[in-house]
């Protein structure tokens, strides 16, 4: 009701605007209209394009060799040898249920760290008073261009040091917090932690950390949920640390696999076996929480 | 207030109050003041001292490393100078890697983000299902790039690969996606984006979802179309995000490492290092047959300088534009 009339635009805005409106009104110009069917289809190709190559590698993952060489372009239909094709990788020589373990290991461990160091500074910087705070906190955004990955000579010096490569603890220890993780659980306890609850709490006469663990990590939870899934998929993808660091006795899954590429490097079917039950997690886990993955990016996620 | 001995003063604060009469104070309550000094900066030391012990320190670091004659089984050597530097800036893999490195960098950014954008404005519209269209550009970004870059190894492959296959069909030659450079480039451009696009594609697409709807009305009243709109009204005002997006995306490309590694089974970057990144050369100087953690360390510094550099260009660039917009940013959450 409150939009002007067609020949109200007419008359102070001139017949283009009148016809533009009109057009607006009677197509799909306005965000509350239904899009046209051409806006479905392109989507659906996107949609294809992101999820092809992975069907891709599972067909390849359910024939051979022998298959794969004389058909360049698989049959859409599964050829049935995906699971005697696993059963040789879980077998093989490259240890995948120790990579497995692993990787689930430095996952979580990463994962639980970054949101309890992530928050209890997001907790520190949001709502609490001390000198120096926006100078400290434009630092650690600042760090988040820095590419530590450079540093890496010196970063094994110090882990050989520590007597920790090839050892978990040398993946999991870089990755306990990270400037990403402050900055997001700062923004959010922002705007979620009202001031009055902690001043209430402090009030009571609770301590500083009983404050944090009873009143602002309840508060942060929704957006620890994502930045712990963020951690977990970062961590579960990452390679070049992990491969430079732990090396093939004690693997993390990435590592594992790009040793299938070595040890069976003329049979495709095998390999593609190996990054399918590795890639098969991670899509279980985008299944159950890739709503929570969709609105944590769209909440001013950082690539991190 | 205990005493009114002295006339109060005048930024008066119950902190500093030196001539306050001597109270008995119980310990829990200096307990508590300890509590309220010192916990803001216990609860932000972890970041700050992880950052320092595995970030800043081995940057620094390897500056040092970078002057020595240092090796991987040995340990430090003599100090040289600037000898590491001279030696790697005379090997040709060294400007091979560089020229790979941005080369990869431009052909994977550029469409990337056009295809982001296009895609943020399908996924802006009142969509049915609009959860299902959003999690489906999505899904790539939890593959590994190691499995990204063996499955379009293969799609990729010179002979009797997928695309070649159907290149064929439509009467194209085949193409030496791995045997020439410009096309290895292209490739490895293509996994970079596989598993970026669709994350780059909800940022956008949140940065879409807060330009003022009033923006579109005053545009339609003016007679603009919808391209016309989208060009004139949607990317301007995105280009806080779009900044923002390519300054992220330098920082991770500069480094890129896993992709062009897993491209073939030697992970040298092609016999000719057609396809050799700046971050694989350090890992050939520091870990493979040279083992010289001093070499690599010079290739460190200078790509670390060259990433500052363009760093402190974007940034340059961001302040200019959004001091222009500034009225207008809304999302850009990194300069505040």
């Amino acid at each position: 009701m409150s939009a002007p009339s067609l020949p109200v635009i007419r008359q102070t805005a001139g017949r283009g605007a009148a016809r533009a409106a009109g057009r607006s009104r009677s197509t799909a110009a306005g965000s509350d209209r239904r899009p046209g069917w051409v806006t479905y289809v392109l989507l659906a190709v996107a949609i294809v394009l992101a999820i092809a190559p992975l069907y891709y590698a599972f067909l390849l993952a359910s024939s051979n060799s022998a298959y794969i060489a004389q058909n360049p372009i698989p049959s859409l239909i599964p050829q049935g040898e995906f699971f005697d094709n696993v059963s040789k990788v879980l077998n093989g020589d490259i240890q995948f249920w120790k990579a497995l373990g692993n990787s689930i290991i430095v996952g979580t461990v990463t994962a639980l760290s970054v949101v309890l160091f992530s928050t209890l500074a997001g907790f520190s910087f949001s709502k609490l008073r001390f000198r120096g705070r926006n100078g400290l906190l434009v630092f650690v955004i600042a760090t988040t261009a820095v590419p530590t990955q450079l540093g890496i000579v010196p970063l094994f010096i110090l882990m050989s040091q520590f007597g920790w490569t090839g050892k978990l603890i040398a993946v999991i220890v870089p990755g306990l917090v990270t400037a990403f993780g402050v900055f997001w659980m700062t923004q959010y306890l922002e705007s979620a932690l009202p001031y009055e609850l902690v001043e209430a709490a402090r009030v009571d006469g609770a301590s500083m950390i009983r404050t944090f663990w009873h009143i602002a990590l309840p508060a942060a939870r929704p957006a620890a949920v994502m930045l712990g899934l963020f951690t977990f998929v970062a961590s579960w993808t990452n390679f070049f640390w992990p491969f430079i660091v732990l090396g093939n006795q004690n693997p993390t899954l990435p590592v594992a696999i790009q040793l299938l590429q070595a040890s069976y490097f003329k049979d495709m079917s095998l390999i593609m076996a190996g990054v399918t039950i590795s890639t098969i997690p991670l899509i279980i886990l985008f299944f159950v929480a890739g709503r929570q993955l969709v609105a944590g990016i769209m909440q001013g996620a950082v690539k991190g | 207030m205990a005493t009114s001995t002295t006339s109060p003063h005048l930024d008066s604060g119950r902190r500093r109050d030196p001539d306050r009469a001597p109270r008995r104070v119980g310990f829990s309550q200096t307990l508590g003041r300890w509590d309220v000094k010192v916990s803001p900066y216990l609860y932000i030391s972890p970041f700050f001292i992880l950052f320092a012990l595995t970030g800043l320190f081995p940057l620094v670091y390897t500056a040092y490393v970078s002057v020595h004659d240092w090796n991987l089984i040995g340990g430090k050597g003599e100090f040289v100078g600037f000898e590491n530097y001279l030696f790697v800036v005379q090997e040709p893999n060294f400007w091979k890697g560089l020229r790979n490195t941005f080369s990869i960098f431009l052909i994977s950014t550029v469409p990337q983000l056009i295809i982001a954008i296009v895609l943020a404005a399908l996924l802006d519209a009142n969509l049915r299902a609009r959860t299902f269209w959003r999690m489906g550009v999505l899904l790539p970004y939890v593959v590994a790039p190691v499995a990204v870059s063996l499955i379009f190894g293969k799609l990729f492959a010179d002979k009797s690969g997928l695309i070649n296959t159907v290149l064929g069909y439509i009467g194209i030659d085949p193409i030496g996606w791995h045997a020439q450079i410009l096309p290895s480039h292209i490739a490895i451009a293509t996994m970079v984006d596989f598993r970026w696009t669709g994350y780059n594609t909800l940022i956008l697409l949140a940065a879409m979802q807060a330009i003022p709807k009033d923006l579109y009305e005053a545009a339609v009243l003016d007679g603009a179309s919808r391209v016309r709109q989208f060009f004139s009204v949607t990317v301007p005002m995105l280009r806080p995000t779009i900044i923002f997006v390519v300054i992220t995306s330098t920082i991770g490309g500069l480094q890129i490492f896993d992709e062009p590694r897993l491209f073939d089974q030697t992970g040298q970057g092609g016999p000719s290092r057609q396809w050799m990144t700046a971050t694989m050369y350090i890992y050939e100087l520091g870990w493979g047959n040279q083992k010289s953690f001093g070499r690599a360390s010079a290739v460190a510094w200078i790509l670390f300088l060259i990433i500052i550099v363009i760093a402190m260009i974007n940034f340059a660039a961001t302040r200019k534009i959004s001091s222009e917009t500034s009225a207008t940013k809304k999302r850009k959450k990194v300069s505040r």
